[in-house]
């Protein structure tokens, strides 16, 4: 009888985990076995059939190849990043809350206003870039025309949007850590570099794990910019997996294959998950 | 349980009771700028007046991508959506999903007919489909040339004659090219977009090289024609060969802006635009038709009005009232000026109120002049892929990727295989 009470109390997260991500799971993984139906040609089973008309697409190869490059660009990078700006702004500077208010300001803008902001920053001659390599003399360079930078302006874009957000973490973390560690070291004479690799970072691994799922899931999950800035283009030079997705399931209609690639989508981040539980956790202590 | 038996017995009585007023719900696009939900509303209000016994609830959808996604799940979801502002070339996929039936079916009378006939030819193009028509032109737009008259002034150009066909062109725009001191350019030719809407944009050449893109049967695409392929050479040469335009894609987003900053001295855009180039343009600028290398030409674009299957006979004939009372003359021209959109029949362009506003603004009739020279929208089955296959085709020999032949041949492979079905 005391159990009814515990899985009454579970329902309501129960109901809402299970109806918003099991259970679309699980239909997405069954509608990936049929193909689009529409009025005039049926949905019929197609048992493997999607997922080898998904590795005959050269576009699908594209932009898995694409996110994987996006990913390797912006997570170690912003994670850098927030961990340099939260050590900096840990200290007493003067004016040391506009300083974090400063880094925090792009995390709360909308990701299509800053998309709308950087495709200015990113216009030929008028945009910011150009004119500021004006005055140095640089040619004007088509940005976000030209397949070799397109993707390297937008991880730029996403980087600048993201480090303010990972900074609060380690800005709360570093916080909580003891001041005598660091009158400790200084007594001891040891350097601010071997403080910092021998001490602050591994107190800092709890956040840096959290911070790298979380930086992993947005380098999947951020693509509103790209409706803005390139639309995947030129020819697919910037476009990523959940934004392939959107163009299958919303232009072109056609859901099964949407749900074969959001299938591979799941797959991947549970195992890039599972994998950094698995392998960054042994190193994490936690207190 | 016997309360809870009569309470669901009185419920259903009162749904039961036919309500009074025929109630059209109807979903509608805004592409371009402006206060224009107001003059919806005001529109539907003023229907309401004249017609008491209908009821028009019009809802703002976001662009055309949005105002088709809204209006097919509405009607998946039971929803009533009588009529509907979609992308003129969303025919087919609407088809496929056998949700519109064709005005033709409702249009009984004579004078009904008369109407379905008053439109622009070039206008019913993407909207009808095996003899029947479909899609009722509401907003439409071709793409036009426009000029800086300070800056053909300044290259040595009479600033009145814009250029007639490709060659004039390429010539005036390599006049207009300025470089600084080091070499860089501070000044193009002319700058055609190619993002976004690349195909439009594409088929417009293609036009003027004396071919259309698809068939009207929407099952047969022909991007490998070798006329066809030269116009994308042509595209491609304009950057770089003539060097009169920028390498690379150029950005649709951005193009009206530098135009308006001086960055380039000739744009291809749309009409939409033609307001907002006027408010923004510091210098006298003139519009005029397309190019022509065979021919003149340039694609239609813009929304159509559909009706949907799931309607009763009231509503249907409530319906064609309404779209007949929007595409009344007095009402296209008002439609015309407030947006910049082309009125969508020739006898708009007779009332009082158009005639006096084309003659203090004559670019604003540039587009309907064109009309004569105008093809439909790219549109065929599996449309969303159809395209997007000739866009990444586009954007890769721009960027010289792939050669014009080798993307187009590409393209066109792939088309046949998502088409052959169809036939």
């Amino acid at each position: 009888m005391k159990h009814v009470y515990g899985w009454l109390l579970l329902t309501p997260a129960a109901i809402l985990l299970v109806g918003f991500t099991h259970y679309p799971a699980a239909a997405t993984l069954w509608d990936s076995l049929f193909s689009t139906g529409t009025v005039v040609h049926p949905s019929r089973f197609e048992g493997l059939g999607n997922y080898a008309a998904l590795a005959d697409d050269p576009i699908f190869w594209r932009v898995l190849g694409n996110n994987f490059w996006f990913a390797l660009g912006t997570i170690p990078t912003s994670i850098a990043l927030a961990m340099l700006m939260a050590i900096w702004v840990n200290d007493r500077l003067p004016a040391r809350a506009l300083v974090r208010m400063a880094y925090f300001t792009p995390t709360v803008l909308p990701m299509i206003a800053v998309a709308n902001i950087w495709l200015f920053f990113y216009t030929p001659q008028i945009g910011l870039l150009d004119q500021i390599g004006a005055k140095f003399g640089v040619a004007s360079h088509n940005w976000l025309g030209d397949p070799n930078t397109v993707l390297a302006c937008t991880m730029a874009m996403v980087i600048w949007k993201e480090s303010g957000f990972f900074m609060i973490f380690y800005l709360a973390a570093l916080q909580s850590l003891s001041p005598e560690l660091e009158e400790a070291a200084r007594i001891e004479g040891a350097s601010r570099w071997t403080f910092f690799r021998r001490v602050t970072f591994p107190l800092l691994m709890p956040t840096t794990l959290f911070v790298l799922v979380n930086a992993t899931i947005n380098s999947f999950k951020l693509v509103d910019h790209l409706f803005i800035l390139t639309k995947g283009g030129p020819d697919n030079a910037s476009s990523l997996l959940l934004y392939y997705i959107y163009q299958v399931a919303f232009s072109f209609f056609d859901t099964a294959y949407a749900s074969t690639l959001t299938v591979v989508l799941l797959l991947l981040l549970a195992g890039l998950a599972l994998l950094q539980f698995q392998l960054v956790e042994k190193r994490v202590h936690y207190r | 349980m016997k309360t809870a038996l009569t309470v669901a017995l009185a419920a259903l009585l009162a749904a039961s009771v036919p309500a009074k007023a025929v109630e059209l719900t109807f979903y509608y696009p805004i592409a371009v700028g402006g206060p224009l939900t107001k003059v919806i509303d005001g529109y539907a209000r003023d229907f309401e007046k004249e017609n008491p016994g209908v009821k028009i609830n019009p809802i703002y959808a976001g662009n055309y991508d949005d105002a088709r996604i809204k209006a097919l799940a509405a009607l998946k979801a039971g929803q009533p959506a009588q009529i509907s502002v979609l992308y003129s070339i969303d025919l087919y996929e609407l088809l496929e999903q056998d949700v519109i039936v064709p005005w033709d079916d409702v249009a009984a009378t004579a004078d009904d007919k008369a109407w379905l006939k008053a439109f622009y030819p070039s206008l019913m193009m993407n909207g009808t489909y095996k003899g029947k028509v479909y899609g009722i032109p509401f907003q439409r737009s071709t793409i036009v040339l426009y000029w800086n008259k300070d800056a053909f002034k300044e290259a040595g150009l009479d600033p009145e004659k814009a250029p007639a066909n490709w060659n004039e062109m390429e010539r005036m725009a390599a006049k207009l090219v300025k470089k600084d001191a080091s070499g860089n350019v501070t000044r193009w030719g002319v700058m055609v977009p190619s993002t976004g809407y690349a195909y439009w944009m594409f088929q417009a050449f293609a036009r003027q090289n004396g071919h259309d893109l698809m068939n009207p049967e929407g099952n047969h695409t022909n991007y490998a024609h070798p006329d066809v392929i030269a116009a994308l050479q042509y595209w491609r040469d304009l950057g770089a060969k003539y060097k009169v335009m920028p390498e690379g894609t150029v950005e649709w987003g951005t193009l009206r802006q530098q135009f308006t900053e001086g960055k380039t001295a000739m744009m291809w855009h749309t009409t939409g635009n033609l307001t907002a180039v006027k408010t923004s343009a510091t210098f006298p600028f003139g519009v005029a038709m397309l190019p022509a290398s065979k021919q003149r030409g340039s694609p239609t674009g813009g929304g159509n009005f559909y009706l949907f299957k799931k309607t009763t006979p009231e509503e249907r004939k409530a319906s064609l009232a309404f779209v007949k009372w929007l595409t009344a003359p007095e009402r296209a021209a008002d439609w015309s000026i407030a947006t910049g959109y082309v009125a969508v029949r020739p006898e708009a362009y007779e009332t009082p109120k158009l005639k006096e506003y084309a003659q203090g603004f004559p670019q604003a009739v540039v587009a309907r002049d064109q009309f004569k020279f105008a093809t439909a929208e790219l549109s065929t089955f599996q449309t969303g892929r159809v395209r997007k296959l000739l866009d990444d085709a586009i954007q890769a020999s721009l960027t010289g990727q792939k050669t014009p032949a080798a993307a187009l041949k590409a393209a066109q492979g792939e088309a046949e295989k998502l088409l052959k079905p169809y036939r």
